[in-house]
C-alpha cells in the first residue's frame, strides 16, 4: 500500500480530475499588502459546475482570494484565468463573475426587486426581459411576495435570498459567496446550507463558497480547498481530505484527531512505545488517527492491530457518540470515539489498524 | 455618570434647576421675542408696554422695493453659492474619503480652514486679491466670496456621509456590472442624498444672513443683511422688526426640515444595524 506523503500528490490527483473542464485557472497567486504577505504562491483549478469551498480560520487569507477573483484586489503576482480567459486584468464589472457578499451589501435605497434588477439594468437588458428575468430569480429563491419591500424591513435569511438572486439573475459563469450564511442562526443556517446546495446542482453555476466553518465546508461541498497562513494546506473531497489528510493542520482543522509523533526506522514507525510496520522512507514521522478509529481490543482482533492500555481521564456526551480522553500507558494522552451506549470507563485495553494512522506533513 | 448626577441634582433642588434654566432661555430667546412682538407694535419701535397691535409696518414692508430687492439679491447669492460650494465640495468630500495622495493631510487642514477663520480674513484677502486682479466688486464676487467660504461644510458633510456609507454597496455595484460611473451616480449619490441636502440647507442659511465677507465684497447692490445694516445707521424703524421676524420664521422652517432629514437618516441607519 503506497499512499503519497505529500499534500501535493493529492492535488495533483484532485487537479487533474479538475483539468478536463477546468473553469478557472488560479496560477501561483501570491498577494502582499505593505510588507504583510497574505498570500503565498497559490494555483488551484477549479471545475465546471463544481461546488469548491475555500476554507480556513480568519486571516488565513480566503477572503483576499476571493476578492482577487471578484477583481476588488490585485494580485501581488500570478495569473486567474477563466474560460481560457485572463480574468485579472479585467475589472470587476466586465468579469462574468457575481458574488453574494458577507453582509449581503444589499442596496439600502432600492426594493428588493430593484435590487434584482441592478444588474440586468446596467447591462441595458430590455424591460420586458428584466421583469421575467427578475420574477424568476425572485421565485427561484421564494422571495417573489417581498419584491415592493425595501431590504431594511426583511430578515437576514431573506436578505440573504435577495442577495442570491441579485447575482444569479446575471447568469454568471461563476458565483463567489463570502461567509454568506455566518450571519444566520444555527437552525436557520444549516436549512441554508442545504438549500444553497441544491440551488447549485438547479442551476449549474460553478459556486466558490468561503467558509471557516469547517462541518459547514463538509456538508456543501464537492472539494474542499484548506487555506491556513496564506497557503494551501489540501484541495480534495470532504470525505477525502477527513480519511486522508496531507498535513498535521488539515487533521486537527477538519474534524477531532490524535497526532502521534515519532520516526521510522527500517519500515518500522515507532511513536514511544506503539510499534507497527510501515512502507516509509526513514526518518522523523507523524501520524493522525481518528478518534474513531481507536476501538476496545477483542479477543478476536485483526492480527495487526496495534494494542496499548489506557485510563480514562475525561469524557464529553455528543450526542450519538461520546469522546472520551484517555492516558495510554505509553504516556499519550489520546482521544478514543465510542458509541454513547459504550460507556468507555475506568482501565481498558485499547486497538487500532494501522492503516488507519495516516502519515501526515509537519509544518516546516 | 452623567445621567446619574442629572438625576441627583434634579431630585434635591427641582425648583432652582427650572428657574436657571427659564433664566438661561430668557436670556437666549428674549431678545428674539422682543423683536418679534415689537414688529406689531401699533407705536414704532419706543414705548412699554407695546400697545395698539398693527399689521402696518408688514404692509409698510412689501411695498418696500430696495428691502425687496435685496431679498432677491440675498437669494441669488444663497443659491449661486449652495452650487458652487457642492460643486467643489462634493469632490473634495470624496477625494478625502476614497483618495490617497500625497500632501492629504495638508489638503484636509486647507479645506477647512475657511470653516475657523474669521470672515474678516476671508473677506478682506478676497478684497485684496480682486483689487489686484481688477474686479468690479458686485454681487459675483459676494458669491464667489461666499461660495469659497462655505465649500468646506459641504465637504465635511459629503465626508461625514461617505464615512457611514458601506463601501460593500460599491463593489457589490461594480461586481453586478456597473462601471465606477454607474456606480457613483446609482449607488453613491443616492445614498449621500440627505448629506447633500443638509448641506445646501445649511451653506443657504449661512449665506443669507453672512455679513463679514459680504461687507467687503459687495458692490452697488445690496444683500439683505447688508441693507438691514446700512438702514440700522438711520435709526431702528420696526420695518426692520418686521423683516427681521420674517427670516426668523423661514429660519426656524429651515431648521425644522434639516433637523427632520437628518432624523429620517438616523432612522435608515438604525435600522440598516437591526
Amino acid at each position: 500500500m503506497n499512499r503519497p506523503l505529500s499534500a501535493e500528490g493529492f492535488e495533483a490527483q484532485a487537479s487533474s480530475r479538475a483539468q478536463n473542464s477546468a473553469l478557472l485557472n488560479i496560477r501561483s497567486v501570491a498577494k502582499t499588502f505593505g510588507k504583510h504577505a497574505v498570500l503565498h504562491n497559490i494555483s488551484l483549478d477549479v471545475a465546471e459546475g463544481e461546488f469548491l469551498t475555500i476554507l480556513g480560520e480568519s486571516g488565513s487569507g480566503k477572503t483576499t482570494l476571493l476578492r482577487i477573483i471578484a477583481g476588488f484586489e490585485h494580485a501581488t503576482s500570478g495569473e486567474v484565468w477563466m474560460g481560457g480567459e485572463r480574468l485579472d486584468l479585467l475589472p470587476p464589472y466586465k468579469r462574468r463573475v457575481n458574488t453574494v457578499f458577507q453582509n449581503y451589501a444589499l442596496f439600502p435605497h432600492l426594493s428588493v426587486e430593484e435590487n434584482v434588477a441592478y444588474g440586468p439594468r446596467v447591462a441595458k437588458t430590455p424591460a420586458g426581459e428584466i421583469r421575467t428575468r427578475v420574477d424568476e430569480a425572485l421565485a427561484k429563491v421564494r422571495m417573489q411576495q417581498y419584491a415592493k419591500y425595501l431590504p431594511s424591513t426583511i430578515s437576514g435569511g431573506q436578505q440573504q435570498r435577495v442577495a442570491l438572486a441579485r447575482a444569479l439573475v446575471n447568469r454568471p459563469r461563476l458565483l463567489l459567496l463570502d461567509e454568506p450564511l455566518s450571519a444566520l442562526d444555527a437552525n436557520l443556517r444549516r436549512q441554508m446550507q442545504i438549500e444553497l446546495k441544491t440551488l447549485q446542482r438547479e442551476v449549474g453555476i460553478t459556486f466558490i463558497f468561503v467558509t471557516h466553518d469547517q462541518e459547514e465546508a463538509m456538508v456543501m461541498s464537492d472539494r474542499i480547498a484548506l487555506l491556513h497562513a496564506g497557503e494551501l494546506e489540501q484541495v480534495a473531497a470532504p470525505a477525502e481530505i477527513y480519511s486522508r489528510p496531507a498535513t498535521a493542520y488539515a487533521a486537527q482543522f477538519i474534524g477531532h484527531t490524535n497526532l502521534l509523533e515519532g520516526e521510522v526506522q527500517a519500515g518500522v514507525a515507532r511513536c514511544q512505545d506503539l510499534s507497527w510496520q510501515v512502507k516509509l522512507p526513514d526518518g522523523p514521522v507523524s501520524f493522525s488517527l481518528r478518534p474513531e478509529c481507536i476501538r476496545l481490543a477483542h479477543a478476536v482482533s485483526a492480527q495487526n492491530a496495534v494494542y496499548f492500555r489506557a485510563r480514562v481521564v475525561d469524557y464529553a456526551f455528543h450526542g450519538a457518540s461520546e469522546l472520551v480522553r484517555v492516558e495510554a500507558s505509553h504516556g499519550h494522552t489520546m482521544t478514543v470515539r465510542t458509541s454513547s451506549h459504550g460507556k468507555l470507563r475506568g482501565e481498558a485495553e485499547l486497538e487500532f489498524d494501522p492503516a488507519d494512522a495516516v502519515p501526515v506533513r509537519r509544518p516546516k | 455618570m452623567g445621567l446619574l448626577v442629572n438625576a441627583i441634582t434634579y431630585n434635591r433642588a427641582p425648583k432652582l434647576l427650572a428657574a436657571y434654566a427659564a433664566l438661561v432661555f430668557a436670556f437666549l430667546y428674549l431678545p428674539i421675542v422682543v423683536l418679534i412682538v415689537y414688529s406689531f407694535n401699533g407705536h414704532g419701535v419706543g414705548g412699554f408696554p407695546p400697545r395698539d397691535l398693527t399689521l402696518d409696518w408688514y404692509r409698510q414692508l412689501f411695498t418696500d422695493d430696495a428691502i425687496w430687492a435685496s431679498v432677491v439679491n440675498s437669494l441669488v447669492v444663497a443659491i449661486a453659492s449652495v452650487c458652487i460650494a457642492l460643486a467643489l465640495g462634493i469632490p473634495a468630500g470624496l477625494a478625502l474619503d476614497r483618495a490617497n495622495f500625497p500632501g492629504k493631510g495638508i489638503f484636509r487642514r486647507l479645506v477647512l480652514l475657511p470653516l475657523v477663520l474669521p470672515g474678516i480674513i476671508t473677506g478682506l484677502s478676497l478684497l485684496l486679491l480682486f483689487r489686484e486682479a481688477d474686479v468690479r466688486l458686485s454681487l459675483v464676487t459676494v458669491i464667489l466670496g461666499h461660495g469659497t467660504a462655505l465649500i468646506s461644510i459641504a465637504t465635511t458633510e459629503v465626508f461625514a456621509g461617505l464615512q457611514k456609507l458601506d463601501r460593500a454597496h460599491e463593489e457589490a455595484s461594480l461586481d453586478l456590472g456597473a462601471t465606477y460611473w454607474q456606480t457613483f451616480w446609482r449607488v453613491t449619490l443616492p445614498n449621500l442624498k440627505l448629506s447633500i441636502i443638509g448641506a445646501a440647507l445649511l451653506i443657504f442659511t449661512l449665506s443669507m444672513d453672512e455679513i463679514a465677507v459680504s461687507f467687503f465684497l459687495i458692490g452697488r447692490d445690496n444683500t439683505l443683511p447688508l441693507e438691514i445694516w446700512g438702514r440700522l445707521r438711520r435709526g431702528i424703524t420696526p420695518e426692520i422688526n418686521a423683516i427681521s421676524t420674517l427670516i426668523f420664521v423661514f429660519s426656524l422652517l429651515a431648521i425644522i426640515v434639516w433637523y427632520r432629514l437628518r432624523m429620517r437618516a438616523e432612522a435608515v441607519d438604525n435600522e440598516l444595524l437591526v
